[in-house]
């Protein structure tokens, strides 16, 4: 199949009646691994989750947990240290761990569009916000030149930016943050993609801007239906958007679950910490609980099955030592660890 | 940005007035008596002070200093004492000669140093990243004069395939009617193209020379820079916007590496104009750099003076130059600044 095509690339399967629905993204036992001086950092191992069509889902971690590094890796931007050492992705049919540097180009800002956290610096410091949205259209759409700048204009009104004639002129360092990072859903959004991943798009926002943004997202999701990634180490703010959470530890999938059943029975013993630790209107801030220990370190060769064993208060010797199990609950809840709660 | 110009040539006006100023009194603290060395080692003590009474030399300094003042109003930079020329005019006609040769060894220096930063950096560790790497130690660790004797030695002693290094043109030709005083652009307006061709190979040694000697900084700084913007946060937006590696890399991250590298190419100018006075030395450049050196050994204050003063008006305008090319390439960068 020709993913330069935008008739064939476009083709997401629909569901019918006598099976599930093929998922937008299914990623498949993947793994990323990074050269570095001091060794070979198993960054992701055996990663396995779906997105579907149109759905919301949170991949959920503390930093460092690969949560940015697995949407690096699928839409093909890892650093040159990075490669990806096992798995599959794929996305409407084509498996992206095997598809050429021109292939994701193609992809890449046109069906999976990503944002980030910090807009401010995440956008060309010297280049008119307006511009930058055209380079995008002019990548990827065939638009004549002369109405590159009509539908720039209607990229900026889409996501809600006041006065953009105005803020089409304008350069990153004399936006607010806020209108920073409707600048780059603006980019994002641009080429209307079936998939957009927002990596912390509301860190380094102040709070009535952060929500603002995230009903933007919503809104757009919904109205253009879109599928979304949010990453966040959130927890709060994932359940308060997503269909389902993806919860990582240390580059591995620990749990997937819609959002209610994970909020009401977490079986990995990480997740129910992470709840733990979240605050929500009604605990008291003393009652919230610290994960104890750090991520181990993933250069390590004697790295347990298990990468949550060692700050584990439920660990065995079997956790220790026996492949890690993923045992599925209910439709849609996978677990991956040995004792579940 | 016409009044950005004139803003910064305003803030200017006290730099030049300093400049006049230390020019002045550095070279009155000069050892060596000028009138001692004019009147001769057989002088008399008379004749020794008519001359000095001649040249105002017995003036108290502060008096002395206002007839200079007096006299660059009136763009009288003095007399050489050596060669009895106008400074102004001597220096008028040489200048061309060091512009010439600074100006093309910086054009060399930057075509080979830009494109070899941007592939060093984007090639990591490949051989291009290893090349760039001893080109610019080299660079940096050979003296200029060292650079140029090798290579005189070398192309025009061993191989001789190079013209002699005796100026600007072989004693076969005469320059070509003066319109820039660059004798490329002079010798083309008078359609000659044989006067074109020796006027480039007496040049082809000195630019070199030169140019080795400004192209490492340049070559690492673009590479630095362009390491720096290529894994900035706004790269990688690029990037996820499917943006072809072509856009990415001259869009996005060279038009910022430009930055710092513009600065560097500034300082690199002004390093070059100081090095002017030994290459031109080598390679019997008539410029105004051995003119200087010519003087300075003769005790002859006047053309130091002009020398000094015309390199830091040359300074100046190069700093404002490079300001001006700052508020082009970043908008951050404003008026006020």
């Amino acid at each position: 199949m020709n993913a330069l095509d935008p008739s064939v690339a476009m083709v997401v399967p629909e569901a019918d009646a006598s099976g599930p629905p093929v998922p937008l993204l299914a990623v498949e036992s993947l793994a990323v691994e990074f050269r570095t001086r001091s060794g070979v950092v198993h960054a992701l191992e055996d990663v396995s989750f779906s997105v579907n069509k149109g759905e919301t889902i949170g991949v959920v971690g503390e930093s460092g947990s690969g949560k940015s590094v697995l949407f690096y890796a699928v839409l093909g931007i890892l650093d040159a240290a990075g490669r990806i050492s096992r798995g599959r992705a794929v996305f409407g049919g084509l498996d992206l761990t095997q598809a050429t540097a021109a292939e994701l180009e193609a992809i890449r800002g046109r069906e999976a569009a990503m944002i980030f956290q910090n807009p401010r610096v995440a956008l060309n410091p010297i280049r008119k916000v307006g511009h930058q949205i055209e380079d995008v259209l002019a990548r990827h759409t065939s638009t004549p030149s002369a109405q590159l700048k009509k539908r720039a204009l209607e990229a900026l009104t889409a996501v809600r930016i006041p006065d953009p004639e105005r803020r089409y002129h304008a350069y990153p360092f004399e936006l607010s943050g806020g209108l920073c990072q409707r600048i780059m859903i603006a980019i994002a959004l641009a080429c209307t993609p079936s998939l957009l991943v927002a990596d912390e798009p509301t860190t380094g926002l102040d709070v009535t801007t952060q929500a603002a943004v995230m009903d933007l997202i919503g809104e757009l999701a919904r109205r253009r239906n879109m599928a979304t990634v949010l990453i966040t180490h959130d927890l709060g703010l994932a359940a308060e958007y997503c269909d389902r959470i993806v919860v990582m530890h240390a580059g591995h999938v620990v749990e997937t679950a819609s959002t209610t059943e994970l909020f009401a029975h977490p079986r990995h013993p990480y997740t129910a910490k992470l709840i733990a630790t979240t605050p929500h209107g009604t605990n008291d801030l003393r009652s919230l609980a610290a994960i104890p220990g750090n991520l181990p370190d993933l250069r390590r060769s004697d790295l347990p099955p298990c990468r949550f064993s060692e700050r584990c208060d439920r660990v065995e010797p079997v956790c220790q030592t026996s492949p890690l199990a993923r045992q599925a609950f209910s439709a849609g809840h996978t677990v991956a660890c040995c004792r579940p709660i | 940005m016409w009044q950005l110009i004139g803003r910064r040539a305003l803030a200017a006006i006290p730099n030049v007035i300093g400049i006049v100023v230390v020019t002045f009194v550095l070279t009155r603290a000069l050892p060596g008596d000028p009138a001692a060395f004019y009147a001769g080692p057989a002088a008399t003590q008379e004749a020794v002070e008519q001359i000095r009474t001649k040249l105002g030399l017995d003036q108290p300094l502060w008096r002395q200093f206002i007839d200079y003042l007096g006299d660059l109003a009136r763009g009288d930079l003095g007399l050489s004492l050596s060669t009895g020329q106008q400074v102004l005019d001597e220096i008028l006609r040489r200048l061309p000669a060091s512009l010439e040769l600074t100006l093309l060894a910086l054009l060399v220096a930057c075509v080979i140093a830009l494109p070899l930063g941007i592939l060093a950096a984007t090639r990591p560790g490949s051989w291009v990243d290893h090349a760039c790497r001893l080109i610019t130690t080299l660079g940096v660790s050979l003296p200029i004069f060292f650079t140029g004797l090798l290579l005189a030695y070398v192309f025009y002693y061993l191989l001789g395939v190079a013209p002699p290094p005796v100026g600007r043109l072989d004693s076969m030709f005469s320059p070509p009617p003066q319109w820039t005083g660059f004798y490329l652009i002079d010798s083309l307006i008078a359609g000659d193209l044989a006067l074109f061709r020796a006027a480039a190979a007496q040049m082809v040694l000195p630019v070199a020379t030169l140019a080795i000697f400004v192209l490492a900084p340049i070559a690492r700084m673009t590479r630095a820079a362009m390491l720096g913007v290529l894994s900035s946060d706004f790269v990688r937006t690029a990037r996820a916007s499917g943006l072809s590696s072509g856009t990415v890399l001259y869009k996005y991250a060279f038009r910022n590496a430009m930055l710092p590298v513009v600065t560097t190419m500034g300082m690199v100018f002004s390093f070059m104009l100081g090095s002017n006075v030994v290459i031109e030395k080598v390679f019997a450049w008539p410029g105004i750099g051995s003119f200087a050196v010519d003087a300075l050994m003769q005790s002859d204050y006047a053309p130091v003076q002009g020398f000094v003063l015309v390199m830091a008006l040359l300074f100046v305008a190069i700093n404002l130059m490079i300001d001006i090319l700052y508020t082009v390439i970043d908008p951050r960068v404003t008026i006020d600044a």
